[in-house]
């Protein structure tokens, strides 16, 4: 199944998997290693026909061993290879955690620059899809605390196919996270042809002048409802989708809050320490003075896992409709 | 579901307020956001509106009472509960109304208690207090807070307010320029100044208080006037003493029936207007054209705030009774207090009339306000003892003071519109057409 023509309205998935086609069409350094990434596609299909049309050197069925696969794919990289490593739920990375942080993320510094390590390493991560325990983790900060580690989470497709292009250029780690429910839920117009959205950049997708709401990931997408639902009420919000989560666009984040003077920030992980927190501390540091109203996270809570019961589900994610009263409260405080 | 309010805090350094007036009695319906109390504090008189909706159930603080700020003042028996959890007044919330979820959560739709904002009180226990960016913005436009309604949840003083209040200001402060030298107003709440730095509430000898908008033009108005206008000066003597007891007779009944302070303002601005329609030289202008006679009598009311003069105007004051008149100056006295005079409201005065007498005054010398041909005060009513018809008697006694245009007018007109307004002012009894 080749890729000759793609279509410019395509969702998630396909603008993943069309990017994946491109590079590994592109540049013969590009290999992907994972679990089932090879004869069975990808579990979401995404690299679905790769094998076949790649070969089994660049298209790499692995063991389901974590540390092994960003291990190896750490040496790859070292050497001169652009692989492009998949940990199939965003879940499972515990294991490689010591590879990713303790490896990758210091082979720069520890080498004093001559060696790098040009890795990427794709997941899938968020809940709202039934996944339980396992299947709806998300994992950003345990790994945002980390100097030497790009972490990005595109939720558009457009989005995706420039910060994944970015991110296998980038020659320094990069983590790709990919929001599931998003996968086949959100379509956008995609661009033709190669292109890169710098990694740090974040995007205003609504404007407004009321309230500035940072969020990144499926939320991005509620919080756009809940702005257009605002707007018919006459109140003015703005929502930047951030985009990258390290480096973070600081830049555009407060230029919004000086100009709105109120922020509420939206994530689907924990509220304790997570992104949420490290934006908060930053805009008290920087925009204190032009801040007209306390700083608000809606996130999720300090519970162990999401439950597979609907009801601990529910209660675990946030609503398009929380998300609009939380603005409300916030425009009109 | 009963919610519980409390005094609010008009103004950050303010501890205690007093209940002015209670605009609803127990049984009434009250609207969210419908003004339901009048609060009075040492700096600001304003109404307060509801945070809920529903019905007032009790009263615990009486009208005159004064208690500390977030001391219960009534109780309202909530309509649609479902609000509650976030919209409760700051610090009053029971457990019971603030930790009641919206609906079920089998929808998704409850509250985050855990991971969302916290629990509603804590919200709203968040209202309280200024902003940052509220304090830096009525910093650097030199806003009194104090004087700031607020328009945010539960009547908190957002940035836009402030912003407002400033634009306000300036437009007030352009026609700004009756005053008097003996009746600057000498206090202010001091706004937040590293140590060392004079306020005008606090000026600090040695060191050098910055000019707020209102006084730069207050500065500049006063200075045109004195130096454009030759100012000549006249008083007479007014007795008051039928007047007054005329006033004490019908002041509760008029603010029954009206809702109205009946002050002695209103009885001596309608002698005033019937003395310029006499003369009509003293409600005039000065142009190098000629002497425009204004067909319109819109009298200034000169209103002293904790920084500045302000002079709001009561509009085609000639079709006014008394009556009428102490319900225009009651209205544009609380929008003065509470800083939400209009621009419409601040322009356009014919002649000004300056209470100096509400504080203390027996005699002063008013500067014109530019443009119009004089300003007369009303001194402050005293007892004295006077001659009537060669018997020593005690009267209340008031001066009438006029600084006049010497360019527009001369003594003669002066002292005939004088003499007319005194004549009025003495011919008040009880009994007369209010």
């Amino acid at each position: 199944m080749a890729i000759a023509s793609p279509p410019t309205v395509m969702n998630n998935v396909e603008a993943v998997r069309q990017t994946l086609y491109e590079a590994l069409k592109d540049d013969d350094r590009t290999l992907i290693l994972g679990e089932d990434v090879g004869a069975r596609g990808n579990v979401f299909l995404i690299t679905k026909g790769f094998l076949e049309e790649f070969g089994a050197e660049r298209i790499i069925d692995t063991p389901l061993a974590e540390a092994s696969i960003v291990g190896v794919a750490i040496g790859m990289a070292m050497e001169g290879l652009r692989p492009i490593a998949e940990i199939q739920f965003a879940d499972f990375i515990y294991p490689a955690f010591n590879q990713i942080v303790g490896e990758a993320a210091k082979t720069r510094y520890r080498s004093n620059g001559d060696y790098t390590c040009p890795l990427v390493i794709r997941t899938p991560y968020g809940g709202g899809v039934r996944g339980a325990l396992s299947h709806s983790v998300s994992i950003e900060a345990l790994f945002y605390h980390v100097p030497g580690l790009k972490i990005v989470a595109p939720s558009f497709p457009a989005d995706i196919k420039g910060l994944l292009n970015a991110a296998i250029d980038d020659p320094d780690p990069v983590l790709f996270l990919e929001h599931k429910k998003t996968y086949r839920l959100v379509k956008g117009e995609v661009p033709a042809g190669r292109y890169t959205i710098p990694i740090g950049s974040a995007d205003i997708k609504h404007p407004g002048d009321a309230l500035t709401v940072v969020s990144y990931g499926l939320y991005v997408h509620q919080a756009i409802e809940a702005a257009q639902r605002l707007a018919g009420e006459g109140l003015s919000v703005e929502v930047i989708d951030l985009r990258s989560i390290r480096p973070m666009d600081g830049t555009t984040i407060l230029a919004s809050v000086r100009k709105t003077r109120k922020l509420l920030i939206v994530h689907e992980d924990n509220k304790f320490g997570g992104i949420g927190a490290e934006i908060a501390a930053m805009v008290a540091e920087e925009a204190f003075f032009d801040l007209d109203a306390p700083i608000r996270r809606l996130c999720g809570p300090d519970v162990p896992a999401m439950g597979y019961a609907a009801t601990l589900e529910d209660e675990f994610m946030v609503s398009t409709d929380e998300m609009a009263e939380a603005m409300r409260e916030l425009v009109r405080f | 579901m009963a919610t519980t309010i409390t005094m609010p805090q008009l103004g950050e350094t303010v501890t205690e307020g007093t209940v002015a007036q209670w605009l609803k009695k127990p049984g009434d319906a009250i609207e969210k956001y419908e003004n339901f109390v009048e609060v009075s504090t040492d700096k600001v008189n304003a109404e307060v509106p509801s945070p809920v909706s529903g019905i007032l159930r009790e009263i615990i603080c009486k009208e005159g009472e004064t208690v500390a700020t977030g001391a219960p003042i009534a109780v309202i028996d909530e309509v649609g509960a479902a609000t509650a959890a976030t919209s409760s007044p700051p610090g009053s919330a029971p457990p019971a109304a603030a930790h009641v979820p919206a609906n079920g959560s089998a929808n998704g739709s409850a509250p985050h208690n855990a991971n969302g904002s916290g629990d509603g009180a804590e919200f709203a226990e968040s209202l309280r207090g200024m902003s940052p960016a509220v304090r830096r913005l009525a910093r650097e436009h030199r806003v009194e807070l104090a004087t700031v309604r607020g328009t945010g949840a539960n009547g908190r003083v957002t940035a836009n307010d402030v912003l407002a209040a400033a634009e306000r200001t300036l437009a007030g402060a352009t026609v700004n320029a009756a005053s008097t030298a003996t009746h600057e107003p000498a206090h202010a709440a001091p706004a937040p100044q590293p140590p060392g730095t004079s306020t005008y509430g606090k000026p600090i000898p040695g060191t050098v208080v910055p000019l707020s908008q209102a006084r730069k033009l207050i500065a500049k108005r006063m200075t045109e006037s004195l130096a454009t206008a030759p100012h000549a000066w006249t008083m007479v003597e007014v007795d008051v003493t039928k007047l007054m007891r005329w006033r004490t007779q019908e002041k509760d009944r008029f603010l029954a029936d009206r809702g109205y302070a009946l002050t002695l303002l209103p009885f001596f601005v309608h002698a005033v207007v019937q003395s310029l329609k006499s003369q009509p030289l003293l409600n005039a202008r000065f142009t190098d054209d000629g002497i425009l006679i204004h067909r319109e009598i819109n009298i200034g009311v000169a209103i002293g705030l904790d920084t500045n003069l302000i002079v709001p105007v009561i509009r085609a004051a000639d079709a006014l009774s008394i009556g009428g008149i102490a319900v225009a100056a009651g209205k544009l006295i609380a929008k003065a207090r509470a800083g939400t005079l209009g621009a419409d409201e601040l322009g356009g005065g014919t002649f000004t009339v300056n209470n100096t007498g509400a504080n203390g005054s027996i005699l002063s010398k008013p500067i014109i306000n530019g443009g119009q041909a004089g300003i007369v005060t009303m001194e402050a009513v005293v007892k004295r003892p006077v001659v009537v018809e060669d018997a020593i008697a005690i009267r209340q006694m008031m001066n009438v003071c006029l600084s006049l245009d010497h360019r527009v007018l001369d003594g003669t007109v002066a002292n005939a519109f004088l003499g007319e307004l005194k004549k009025r002012l003495e011919a008040m009894r009880p009994g007369g057409d209010l």
